[in-house]
Parts: C-alpha cells; sequence; structure tokens
C-alpha cells in the first residue's frame, strides 16, 4: 500500500463515524443548506454600492486607506500627463513592464528604457528597475485591491521584485465585490487557469515589529493604480 | 530534561510575573482588538458569515476524502508532483529528496507553522543547507535560535531595541530602533537570498479542492516572492486544509484577514496551480505539493473534536485567551500555541503528556466566542480534561472522591467531621504561606476564603 492509499484509508475509516453538524453551540441552529454554503458570501460582505460612482468612491477610499495612490483619468491624455508627472517626481531612469495594450502605449510615452519580463529576464535587472508596470484582470471596490495573473501582469515576479508597482486598469475593469472576483476568474480563465491568481491589496507592508505598520517590507514599497477610460 | 507540565509551570510562573512580558503583549494585542473589531463591524452580516465558513470548513473536513483527491488529481493534472506523508519523518525525508535531486544548497522559505510542525529548519540546517526564513517575524526569530512565539505574529514579545540589537550583533547593522528602519535592513538581506536561492519553500492557507490551487495569504510579499524566483517551488500543506471551491475564498479571505490582524483584507492572497505552464514567462520550472497527516487522521476520528480540523490558523483564541495572554506562547513548548494549541496538541502528541494545557484554562469561552469557524475550543478542553481523567484518572481524584462520598454517605460521620474546618482554620496561620501549608497552591497568591462560624446543621438547629 502506498502512502497514499494509507492516508485515504484513514480518512474513510475516520469518517464512518459522522460528526455533529458545526455551530451546534449556539442555540437555534439548523443543518447545513445542501449544494454551497459559501455562496451567498455577497449577502454577508462589507457592503458596495450599486452605482459605479458608489464602487469607484469606495475603491477610492480603500487605496487611501491602503496607502497606495489612486487616480481615476477621464481620458488618455490625462493618464499620460500624470504618468509622465510620476516619472519625473521620482525620477525613474529604467523600468520594467511587458507586452499589453496599455503598458505598451505607456512605456513608449515614458520613454524609458525598459526590461520586458515576457522575454528572458534577468532578475537583478528587474529588481534595479525603478518601477514595474503592469496591467491587471481587475480592481475590487470592496477591498480596493487588484487582482493580476502571471497571465495579465508579465509574470509572477514583475508585481513584486521592482520598488514600485503600477497598474493600469480600464474602467470596465472595476468589480464590486470579491465574489465577483471569483466569478470573472472563473469565467475567464475556467478551461486553463493561470497558475498564479493573486489579490494584491495595499503595497507590501509588515507589523512584525511592535505592531508598527512599515511599508515595503519585502515587494513595493509603493503601489500606485491609474484606472482609465 | 523536565517533562512538558513542569516546563509549563516553571515558565509561566516566571511570566506571569514578568510586568515588561505582559506590557508588550497587552500592547501589541489592543492594537489587533482596535482593527478588529472595525473590520468585523464592516461586515453586513458577520454572525452569517461565520457560520457559512463553519458549515463549509464541515462539508469539506466530512468529506475529506473527496476533497483530498479532487485537490490532489487537479494539481497533478498540471505538472504539479504531489507527495503524501504519515509521519513528520516522512515528510522531512520527501522534502530533503527533492532539495538533494535538485543539487539545491540555499532554500528561502515563506512562513509555514506545518514546517515548525516537522522541525524542518533544524534538519534541513543539519544536512548543511541554507534555510533562510523570509517573513521578517520568522526571521526574527531565527535569528534568535527561537520558535515563532505566535502562529501570526512571531516576534510579538520582542520591542523594536530588541530587535535592533539582534540586528546589529547578527547582521552587523547599523540601524536605528526605527522600525521601518529595521525593516529595510531585512529587506536589503532577504532580496538577494531570493535571487539566489536553489528552492523555494512555502506553507499554505488552503487548498482548492475545485481548481487544484493552494492559496497563500501574507502582508509582505516574502512569499510571492519565494513562489517567483527560485527554480524549484515546495508547498507542505496539512491534508485539512482543503476548501471545495474557488469561490469559497470570497468568504475565507476576509474572515482570515479578520480574525488574523484586524485587517479587511491581507496583502497578498495568492493562489498557485502549478509549476510555470506553457506561454507563461516566469516561475518555477518544478513544483510540489507534500500533503501532511501527522496524525491529523486521528483527530478526524474523534467525531467529538473533529470540528478541530476546521481550524484556519488565524491565531484568534491565542488573541484573547487569558492563559496565552499571561504565559506567552513558548511557555505552551508547542507548535500551536493557545486554545487551539491546547486542544490539538494532545491528540497530536499524546494525551497524558499534554493534558495540563487543557487544565491551564479559565474556562471563560472567549475562544469560542471569537473563532472564525465556530470550534468550540473551551468545550473541547473540557472534553481532554474528561478524556484524561477516564484513560488515567490520578490517584488524589480517586481516593479523594471515596472519601467524600464515604464521608457524605454517613450522617453522623458528616456532622463529627463539618467542623473540623473552622478548627484547622485557627492552626492555619502557622503554615500559611510555608511549603508545610496544605492549601499552598491556593494561598501562595491568594488569601483562602474564611469559613462559617457554624455548619448549616447547628444553624438550622439553633432558629428559634
Amino acid at each position: 500500500m502506498t502512502e497514499r492509499e494509507k492516508i485515504f484509508a484513514r480518512i474513510r475509516e475516520a469518517l464512518t463515524v459522522p460528526a455533529p453538524l458545526p455551530g451546534q453551540h449556539d442555540a437555534g441552529h439548523h443543518a447545513p443548506a445542501s449544494g454551497t454554503p459559501s455562496a451567498q458570501a455577497r449577502e454577508w460582505l462589507p457592503p458596495v454600492g450599486d452605482s459605479f460612482e458608489d464602487q469607484l468612491a469606495r475603491f477610492r477610499a480603500n487605496a487611501a486607506d491602503l496607502k497606495a495612490t489612486f487616480y481615476f483619468c477621464n481620458s488618455r491624455d490625462e493618464l499620460a500627463k500624470l504618468l509622465c508627472e510620476l516619472r519625473d517626481v521620482e525620477g525613474w531612469k529604467k523600468i520594467a513592464s511587458h507586452t499589453g495594450e496599455l503598458t505598451d502605449a505607456a512605456c513608449k510615452m515614458l520613454g524609458l528604457p525598459v526590461s520586458h519580463t515576457d522575454q528572458k529576464f534577468d532578475a537583478n535587472e528587474l529588481e534595479a528597475s525603478d518601477a514595474g508596470i503592469t496591467e491587471c484582470d481587475a480592481l475590487v471596490a470592496q477591498t480596493g485591491s487588484v487582482l493580476v495573473t502571471n497571465r495579465s501582469a508579465g509574470g509572477r515576479a514583475l508585481s513584486v521584485l521592482p520598488p514600485h508597482h503600477v497598474v493600469l486598469a480600464r474602467r470596465e475593469q472595476l468589480l464590486r465585490d470579491l465574489p465577483a472576483a471569483f466569478e470573472l476568474l472563473k469565467k475567464k480563465y475556467a478551461a486553463n487557469y493561470p497558475s498564479m491568481i493573486s489579490f494584491i491589496t495595499g503595497p507590501s507592508r509588515t507589523g512584525d515589529i511592535e505592531r508598527i505598520l512599515v511599508l515595503g517590507a519585502h515587494g513595493p514599497k509603493k503601489l500606485t493604480i491609474f484606472c482609465g477610460p | 530534561m523536565s517533562s512538558p507540565v513542569q516546563q509549563f509551570k516553571e515558565q509561566a510562573e516566571v511570566l506571569t510575573h514578568d510586568l515588561r512580558h505582559r506590557e508588550i503583549i497587552q500592547t501589541a494585542l489592543r492594537k489587533y482588538e482596535v482593527v478588529r473589531d472595525k473590520s468585523r463591524g464592516a461586515f453586513r452580516d458577520y454572525r452569517s458569515a461565520r457560520q457559512a465558513a463553519a458549515e463549509t470548513k464541515w462539508e469539506a473536513v466530512n468529506h475529506l476524502d473527496k476533497y483530498l483527491a479532487q485537490f490532489a488529481g487537479k494539481l497533478e493534472a498540471r505538472g504539479t508532483k504531489v507527495h503524501w506523508a504519515t509521519t513528520g519523518e516522512q515528510a522531512r525525508d520527501i522534502i530533503m529528496g527533492i532539495i538533494r535531486g535538485k543539487k539545491a544548497r540555499s532554500i528561502v522559505k515563506s512562513k509555514a507553522m506545518t514546517s515548525e510542525e516537522i522541525h524542518l529548519n533544524h534538519a534541513l540546517e543539519h544536512e548543511g543547507f541554507e534555510v533562510v526564513e523570509s517573513d521578517l517575524g520568522e526571521f526574527i526569530v531565527q535569528l534568535r535560535k527561537e520558535t515563532p512565539y505566535h502562529i501570526v505574529f512571531p516576534a510579538m514579545h520582542l520591542t523594536r531595541g530588541d530587535i535592533k540589537e539582534l540586528f546589529n550583533r547578527e547582521l552587523n547593522s547599523n540601524s536605528t530602533d526605527n522600525p521601518e528602519e529595521l525593516t529595510m535592513v531585512a529587506r536589503r538581506v532577504l532580496r538577494q537570498k531570493y535571487i539566489h536561492a536553489d528552492v523555494g519553500f512555502t506553507g499554505a492557507n488552503f487548498g482548492i479542492a475545485e481548481t487544484g490551487m493552494i492559496s497563500i495569504t501574507e502582508n509582505e510579499g516574502n512569499a510571492r516572492l519565494t513562489a517567483a524566483l527560485p527554480k524549484t517551488m515546495i508547498t507542505l500543506m496539512g491534508i485539512e486544509k482543503v476548501l471545495p471551491r474557488l469561490e469559497d475564498l470570497a468568504l475565507f479571505l476576509p474572515l482570515l484577514a479578520t480574525s488574523g490582524t484586524g485587517q479587511a483584507l491581507t496583502g497578498y492572497n495568492t493562489m498557485y496551480g502549478g509549476p510555470r505552464q506553457p506561454g507563461e514567462c516566469d516561475g518555477p520550472e518544478e513544483y510540489h505539493v507534500v500533503l501532511l497527516d501527522n496524525r491529523r487522521t486521528e483527530l478526524l476520528a474523534d467525531p467529538e473534536q473533529r470540528d478541530a480540523l476546521h481550524c484556519i490558523r488565524c491565531g484568534a483564541c491565542l488573541n484573547v485567551c487569558p492563559i496565552f495572554r499571561n504565559v506567552g506562547g513558548h511557555t505552551y513548548g508547542t507548535t500551536y500555541s493557545g486554545p487551539i494549541g491546547s486542544v490539538i496538541t494532545p491528540h497530536l502528541r499524546g494525551l497524558q503528556d499534554w493534558k495540563h494545557l487543557s487544565f491551564s484554562s479559565s474556562l471563560c469561552g472567549a475562544c469560542s466566542e471569537t473563532c472564525p469557524v465556530k470550534i468550540d475550543l473551551a468545550h473541547h478542553l473540557l472534553q481532554n480534561r474528561r478524556n484524561a481523567s477516564q484513560e488515567k484518572p490520578s490517584f488524589f481524584w480517586k481516593t479523594g472522591f471515596k472519601l467524600f462520598s464515604f464521608i457524605f454517605n454517613r450522617p453522623g460521620l458528616y456532622k463529627f467531621i463539618a467542623p473540623l474546618g473552622r478548627i484547622g482554620q485557627k492552626l492555619h496561620p502557622f503554615v500559611k504561606g510555608t511549603k508545610l501549608d496544605p492549601a499552598y497552591a491556593w494561598t501562595k497568591t491568594r488569601e483562602a476564603p474564611k469559613i462559617a462560624e457554624q455548619t448549616f446543621k447547628e444553624y438550622w438547629k439553633g432558629r428559634s
């Protein structure tokens, strides 16, 4: 018998005796409904308004709480202007990015040397880039998160190794809540999921020293999110 | 070496009197409480969310064979090598085998309590490998050659001054005690480790059966880097961590964050479904998932306490526990401390050696009340006490109750013995506070209650 078979044999043996249903120590509880207990998560999670404006406001407020920078741009020109300002203020010398409609346009406009992670890249070079510019799968209003996959955002390292992560998103990518984000993942990728899916909620942070918040523990110290037209 | 119970008593004695330690822990936990309550309050219906999480975990654990098979099958279909380990030793051998096969020298780790459970670092270092913990708190305790103090906040017992001294000594840094400066020292050291490590090692918060993915929750980005740069990635996961569906995470990620650190959502919640796939531009060439039993199936076989396997290791029960807050995490001498540790350690390491943890409980029930998946921890502590006494009743317990029933079945004898208490108490001051005091365990820190001047029988007879 393999170790796998032994473990399964023990599990099946153990499960021959049923366990009481959960939450029984709270009075007035009834048996779990068949199907998916967590399917109604939207009804319990923090509320988010129905309109685009509500969701935008929620995302903006969450981003501010998380110490991420968020810009909503009504036009491509506005986005270009803000991005160039950021380049000049921060004094970017070289950047890293990946092939994509939004990223290609941004890199061209910035006019800086770019290392592309779609081609063979060197981790040291990526680490030494001033910013990593990526696209994303969605923005989640409820939590202020950016949803990326290694397919949408230039691999696993680009969104964590450079010291500043810049996200370019489209207006229609703003989603209401976490259940909507998982629906999107299923719809978009169910046939073949990317090997990495990540909800990025603010810049890298730690509270391991006296529970005092410090940004940039290992990943990016800064997270800037542009939501364009 | 002293027994677990002796060690527990000695350390608890020291730490409960240590006001500095108490101040550090209370300060950290007060900060946690404030944000936790805010995040809980933001839920539209926290109670229902908690109940649904309990039901989802119940479903997963009570159909563990089905979901585990699905989880492993889906992972394997996309090129992940899945390994099975009944014991900690087997898991260590498997991991060592993978590392040796890759001729690896250096391993970068992100936080994994399962690896503490099987004493992996010790084994790897013993074989001459370089192992670096990348989570800041874990990095700090590794430098101190300590185990994590808390399953979520490994270095919560240290002040910035302690950490400054540690870094200056061990890393030749020249930092002040500014937390940001200290964090940057660790960042600089560890960045190079990620880039040069041969193997990245992680734990897992959840395993998704439906899609064959593991999910890792972290704030620092260290797990992200660990899973991005090294050519080989290994994940060690307890078999009880599976969830049925991908969308279950929509509920579990916010619950874990709220209970664990008090955040609405943790910084990075990342799902990994295999090694680098065709067409993807980076990521490990090989991905290994090691599934660990290590007596979890024994806990599964106890239907009364099976729900202890629902635990998502958020640490919320530690944070509210008056015992944990006073005796501290290291005093337990276990991988998992606090109420959940007291409940499961007897199952994982033997009831008689670890039953004392279930007796050191105030039975206040704060743990049951705070658990996001509704494990009735306080009740399980009582069940452990009962099981321990049934399995091996103590001599004093047995004779004590025999004596009790002998006296209480004989009214004449009772009438004679009952007034002895107040006579005895008159003699008490002569021995009070010394080891000769039969009630020393009580009176060394407390006043003994005064015995009434007359027994009830005397009172009843004397009433006019």
